[in-house]
């Protein structure tokens, strides 16, 4: 288990050991969608807005 | 074997495919197609040495493009961009099924309001107004009554993108609160699930609950000659029960499987590897034989 800081509101959050760059997790403190930027350290931001002509 | 991962956005279908190809010690690369560039006689992402190259881009524009690019430099892809261009349309989608001859639901295409409504009256309420780019049942209006009619299409024709003026109308096909989700790789079937709900979308990204379908030998026939008639390649087939028969209404080609993998007993990951690594199989062989 490793953290990081959400881009959000900066609450430290746990994450996976099986993180993938990429990857989408929510903020457990204020919602927040984040994108994994870098595993190593971990590095979050504000995940991408949805667009239009996303999904399968 | 040497395989690239296309993606702007890792799901837990994408980090499923990574886990189940990272232990079989298969060499893969992540590209981000957000950091790449895709020219003419080449790109700044690293194909050259790859066996092939899945596609799991989330917006339908970039797999659109960037498999087109990479077919291009002669690097196998999948889901090949020619099944992409039909699986992103709904139009193209119902065309190719008709013309296979796949039963499909009823599908009228205008391109305005006047030519809609008339369409939308000929079929009769309720009936079925669908964007043709989209997903996860977004921005799909069952319509009940004309006025409802009148009320939606002025909104698509003025809010929406030039796409939503693309009136894309389909009868409204009484199914049993259910459909039926069914994971093929080139026509053969992975795993299969129902998933149902009270509401007329029944998507699993709606909160449709799933549970795992055995397919007849009619279904099974039916999903070969859907996939055939997209082109083939890794397809989320979707079929609606009609009584005593099927009907397909979309095969998708960025299809998830999370939920499929979760209902049903088999390894979905595991079966869809097996397949990519047939790929980078029949790649090989073609190189020796050149």
């Amino acid at each position: 288990m490793t953290e990081a800081e959400c881009a959000e509101c900066g609450a430290t959050l746990d994450l996976a050991d099986d993180l993938e760059t990429g990857e989408i997790i929510d903020c457990g403190t204020c919602g927040a969608e984040l994108e994994v930027i870098d595993v190593n350290p971990p590095v979050l931001d504000r995940a991408p807005e949805l667009e239009e002509d996303w999904g399968e | 074997m040497q395989i690239g991962l296309l993606y702007s956005r890792i799901r837990k279908d994408e980090k499923l495919l990574l886990s189940e190809l990272r232990e079989r010690g298969h060499d893969v690369t992540k590209i981000d197609v957000r950091k790449h560039q895709f020219g003419l006689d080449g790109t700044t992402a690293p194909v050259d040495d790859l066996d092939v190259v899945v596609d799991r881009c989330l917006a339908t524009s970039r797999s659109l493009y960037a498999t087109r690019f990479i077919e291009s430099y002669g690097v196998p892809v999948v889901n090949s961009p020619e099944t992409a261009e039909i699986c992103a349309d709904k139009a193209k989608n119902s065309l190719a099924l008709a013309e296979a001859g796949v039963p499909t639901p009823e599908t009228k295409v205008a391109f305005t309001k006047e030519s809609a409504m008339e369409a939308i009256e000929a079929f009769g309420y309720p009936c079925v107004l669908k964007p043709v780019v989209g997903s996860w049942g977004r921005l799909m209006a069952k319509i009940d009554s004309r006025s409802a009619a009148e009320a939606i299409l002025e909104h698509k024709a003025t809010l929406g993108h030039y796409e939503h003026k693309v009136f894309y109308v389909q009868e409204f096909v009484e199914k049993p609160g259910r459909d039926i989700r069914v994971l093929a790789t080139d026509g053969e079937p992975v795993a299969a699930m129902t998933r149902s709900s009270e509401h007329w979308l029944t998507n699993a990204a709606k909160g449709g609950e799933t549970e795992a379908f055995e397919l007849d030998d009619e279904a099974l026939e039916l999903v070969e000659k859907a996939s055939d008639a997209v082109g083939g390649g890794l397809l989320g087939v979707d079929l609606m029960e009609t009584g005593d028969s099927y009907t397909v209404h979309e095969v998708n080609h960025t299809v998830e499987f999370k939920a499929l993998n979760g209902t049903t007993d088999v390894d979905v990951p595991a079966t869809v590897v097996d397949w990519l690594e047939s790929k980078a199989a029949e790649k090989t062989a073609a190189e020796a034989l050149a």
